[in-house]
């Protein structure tokens, strides 16, 4: 069976290095098969011109911010690839990474790769990669939201910023558990960044976690016993619908009733992946454990109606105030 | 798309996912898929009656929605179910309300 062609997104605040990570992971061999698709924001389009590698698979979106005026345009520029792919006249990549505007909400670009009824038949979401500046951190809502969607997370100029600890336990808070990269010291290669371990579970769970990060929070719901599968698919889908511009994020593995292995969950806001049917259980803990990003909405609440709907009490045991990096 | 009455299907929702390697599903085969059908209506039909609202399943391929006077809209599935609920009714239906959830606790999930 053909797989999917991976998306995969970089994002990050304007400044954060996105481009500068782009740059050092098209040195790599390993991505010489990869299109690249970068949003030139404003009319100068620095971006562009900072990017040395530039082939002919690179497409430059015009229109400025990639999240609220070229949904459409991402959609034919993806579908454009495609089709020139298919004809042989650029060569035949095997993973498409799109580098958003700095001031670029992920969800649109997201959701127009996964709910466009071309390109889901031809491409599947990868890894989201979140840049971030330890030395102007975070701030504006938008770094907050590119954070708590990211599937990895790249540390930039931590060689400037010497104390990034504070840093990293608020990146933490946000996202507990997406791989922390630090550029400055770590090589970085493709497969670090880009692996499709994308979508699996958490590996290292926290046991709880609550760390507020002004009305965003993150928080992990475990409960105990087999899970009935449609009656959580109406529970999610019904969050969802009335909440899910603030359920930034929600990801976990599920014990379901009638399977032997967990199935992994992941959705980011509106959006939620096929559900990943794993071949074995990370470890020899049975619950089913769901790490989930808010804003403005209580813990409680969530775990209170999730309990209902399923019938499962959920364990509260071992909550932390604030969580390790 | 449905020949007979046009209703869009096949929406990639996560909750049919089309079996592929790797992914989680019930839409594997005609049994299966039906099991899961039968199931979901009854399961959704607990949530629903708190808003006077009767779900059932059409052609294995949709569902009707309906209210207690009639009024209906058809479905693709579980994602779109709830838009079309809080439009039939004129409300939010939110799985966060405490009167649902006090009704389902009552109800023993």
């Amino acid at each position: 069976m053909v797989d999917f062609t991976p998306v995969n997104l970089i994002t990050g605040f304007l400044g954060s290095g996105k481009t500068t990570l782009l740059q050092r992971l098209l040195a790599d061999p390993a991505l010489s098969d990869t299109a690249v698709l970068i949003n030139e924001f404003g009319e100068v389009g620095l971006d562009h011109h900072l990017l040395e590698r530039i082939d002919e698979t690179m497409v430059v979106l015009q229109s400025g911010c990639l999240c609220c005026t070229i949904r459409g345009e991402l959609s034919a520029a993806i579908k454009d690839l495609h089709s020139r792919r298919e004809r042989g006249v650029v060569p035949a990549f095997r993973r498409l990474v799109v580098e958003s505007s700095g001031l670029a909400d992920p969800f649109p670009i997201l959701s127009t790769v996964q709910a466009d009824p071309v390109l889901r038949h031809h491409f599947r979401l990868g890894n989201v990669i979140t840049t971030v500046d330890a030395v102007n951190r975070l701030g504006r809502p938008e770094s907050i939201k590119q954070v708590a969607v990211a599937d990895r997370i790249v540390l930039t100029k931590t060689d400037l910023a010497p104390d990034c600890e504070a840093l990293v336990a608020e990146l933490r808070g946000l996202n507990p558990d997406a791989p922390l990269l630090c550029a400055a010291e770590h090589p970085i290669d493709a497969s670090m960044l880009f692996d499709d371990a994308a979508h699996s579970p958490l590996r290292a769970f926290p046991a709880a976690l609550e760390a507020p990060h002004g009305a965003v929070q993150s928080f992990v719901l475990t409960f105990d016993g087999a899970l009935d599968w449609t009656m959580f698919g109406v529970w999610l889908t019904m969050l969802l619908n009335r909440h899910g511009e603030k359920v930034l994020r929600v990801k976990g593995i599920l014990n379901v009733e009638g399977s032997d292995t967990p199935v992994a969950v992941h959705g980011v806001q509106h959006l939620v992946h096929p559900p990943k049917h794993m071949s074995e259980w990370p470890d020899a803990d049975r619950r089913s454990r769901l790490v989930f990003i808010v804003e403005g909405l209580e813990r409680s609440w969530i775990e209170r109606s999730l309990a209902a709907f399923s019938g499962r009490p959920i364990a509260r045991s071992g909550r932390a105030a604030t969580a390790a990096g | 798309m449905c020949g007979l009455c046009g209703v869009l299907g096949g929406g990639g929702d996560w909750t049919d996912a089309a079996a592929r390697p790797g992914v989680f599903t019930r839409n594997i085969d005609p049994l299966q898929r039906r099991r899961e059908r039968v199931n979901r209506v009854v399961c959704a039909q607990k949530v629903l009656s708190f808003y006077g609202l009767t779900l059932s399943d059409w052609q294995s391929s949709s569902f009707i929605l309906s209210t207690l006077t009639g009024k209906s809209e058809i479905v693709d599935n579980l994602t779109h179910l709830w838009a079309a609920a809080e439009k039939l009714i004129g409300r939010p239906c939110d799985p966060l309300d405490p009167r649902l959830i006090d009704r389902l606790e009552a109800a023993g999930g």
